[in-house]
């Protein structure tokens, strides 16, 4: 899934600055499983921003609505009928959901009411941790599940570096070594002489490194 | 095949090595690079540059080796795959052999997050071991990693770093064996200040035969103050700094601290030469270049082969 971060409520206000008439936009999806832009958070953010216009004395109407995937043209589409009663669209989905409305919307201002962070899953209640960085050839079957692209620090693919202590990578006490945990799992799984390949330089070109990268499903065209 | 290093003349001829390094100034002015040379003048086989270390920007790792080449030293010098891609490191590594420069030391870098710029992007299309490999096959295949074809392939000889000290500990002979299969032909140690897990991680690497594929020279810190070694201690990610040796320095009356550094640091060159498959020492005297030589010279490995 996508996980995202609110923004600080000051950088969203500075964006509203100009604006009276407000579409608050949420999504169903990644952002609704991580608590930044679902029904919920469109309700908290909308009550946020009149509590803070009240007290500013400067007026504002604000229209909560969440769909069901912002980063699908169909869905998009369906606000059409009361966008164009608003002058800025705020948009709580993730970087391609505020991409998607965007374009729909040519004409209208859509901007970001989060940061989208990263692909990653739930270790825990609260907790995400980044998992892959798409880079379009995956060697998990090489690392036994652990994704040393992303979740090394120096994307290492022949690791652990000289910084790896107690289970920790060296850039902080709180994130993992993809390695240790390689490393363990090698071992758990009685696959030790896995290690001792030398992976060779990895072909980027699949990756966000060989352009932006489209993907064209012939059979599914209509 | 042996290149034109003199530190690789050196291991070959059997005797002790001894390497120490400098860092490059953060500035355009080579003095500072000049001083730091002139103490080690004469007392090294060949002398580490190293490349933006603990990611803080200073003068590049390829300028400072030429002005040290410049004053008669054989630069060893050290490059990490944080701030170049592939492209880069190629290209660096031609013109690096094109101007004498004949030892290549291969890491990965510390992250940028230690460094004065950490909200830099970082590269890391390859890693060291892949460096490790990119330099063999440049000048021993006479071939880029495209495949293509050089003309006037690098004359290089190879070396890596390896942290006996970092987790997990049981494969860090394993890692210096990948390092050796690669092509790498001499290591340089993280600082040893744990000498018995040091001979641990040497009996591992003896036992893989490692030591008879590439040289290994034992990483040598001098403590300047109780300060520092519980810096290391503390700050510095893979480093090990038992607890005996900052209570004995604790222990020093104030005046004598740095000369007792000096003896802790003689007490275990002392010990790692008797360790078997040790082929020399690299010292890392931080900010202390002055003090090498008198080291060197205590150590009783002074003067150096011709
Ligand atoms: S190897 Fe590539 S595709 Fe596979 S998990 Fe890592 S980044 Fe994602
Ligand atoms: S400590 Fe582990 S995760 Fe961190 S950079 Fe080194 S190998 Fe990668």
């Amino acid at each position: 899934m996508i996980v995202a971060n609110r923004k600080p409520f000051e950088e969203i206000m500075e964006m509203l600055k100009p604006y009276k008439k407000i579409l608050l936009l949420g999504c169903n999806e990644c952002v609704t499983v991580c608590s930044v832009g679902g029904a919920k958070e469109v309700a908290v953010l909308a009550s946020e921003i009149r509590l803070s216009r009240l007290k500013n004395i400067i007026p504002v109407e604000i229209k909560e609505h969440t769909l069901e995937r912002q980063c699908d043209p169909e869905y998009a589409l369906s606000i059409s009928s009361f966008v164009n009663d608003y002058e800025i669209i705020i948009s709580m989905a993730c970087g391609c959901g505020v991409q998607t409305i965007a374009e729909t919307y040519r004409e209208k201002y859509v901007v970001p009411a989060v940061n989208t962070t990263f692909m990653g899953s739930s270790e825990e209640h609260g907790v995400w941790r980044e998992k892959c960085q798409g880079c379009g050839n995956c060697i998990l079957d090489k690392t036994l599940g652990i994704c040393p692209v992303t979740r090394c620090a120096k994307s290492i693919l022949n690791g652990p570096c000289g910084g790896s202590q107690g289970g920790s990578c060296e850039i902080n006490k709180d994130t993992p070594c993809a390695w240790q945990l390689i490393i363990d799992r090698l071992k758990q799984m009685n696959m030790m002489e896995k290690y001792l390949e030398i992976q060779p330089v990895k072909d980027w070109s699949t990756s966000r490194d060989g352009g932006p990268r489209t993907r064209i499903r012939e059979d599914l065209r209509i | 095949m042996t290149t034109e290093s003199n530190l690789e003349k050196v291991l070959k001829s059997g005797s002790f090595a001894v390497t120490s390094e400098c860092g490059p100034p953060r500035g355009a002015d080579t003095e500072a690079i000049r001083k730091k040379g002139a103490f080690l003048k004469g007392y090294v086989d060949g002398v580490n540059v190293t490349d933006n270390q603990t990611s803080v920007v200073r003068m590049s790792s390829f300028s400072a080796s030429l002005v040290l080449k410049e004053m008669g030293f054989d630069p060893v010098m050290q490059m990490v795959c944080r701030d170049r891609n592939r492209i880069a490191i190629q290209s660096d590594i031609l013109g690096a052999a094109a101007l004498g420069i004949h030892n290549l030391l291969c890491l990965s870098g510390d992250h940028q997050s230690f460094g004065d710029h950490p909200s830099a992007k970082n590269v890391f299309d390859i890693d060291s071991i892949q460096l490790i490999q990119t330099v063999k096959r440049m000048r021993d295949d006479g071939k880029f990693l495209s495949g293509e074809q050089i003309k006037g392939r690098p004359d290089i000889f190879i070396g890596c770093v390896e942290n006996p000290f970092a987790d997990p500990f049981d494969i860090r002979a394993l890692r210096l064996a990948k390092k050796a299969a690669a092509g790498a032909q001499f290591v340089q140690t993280q600082c040893v200040f744990n000498v018995e897990k040091f001979s641990k991680w040497m009996e591992m690497v003896r036992d893989l035969g490692i030591h008879e594929k590439m040289y290994i020279l034992a990483g040598i810190t001098p403590f300047k103050s109780v300060g520092m070694a519980r810096y290391m201690k503390t700050s510095v990610p893979g480093m090990d700094v038992p607890e005996g040796l900052i209570k004995r320095l604790n222990d020093t009356p104030k005046d004598e601290v740095a000369d007792e550094g000096i003896k802790i640091c003689l007490e275990i060159i002392e010990q790692v030469r008797t360790i078997k498959g040790i082929a020399g020492i690299h010292i890392m005297a931080i900010e202390w270049e002055h003090k090498v030589p008198e080291i060197i010279e205590a150590a009783g490995l002074y003067p150096r082969p011709s």
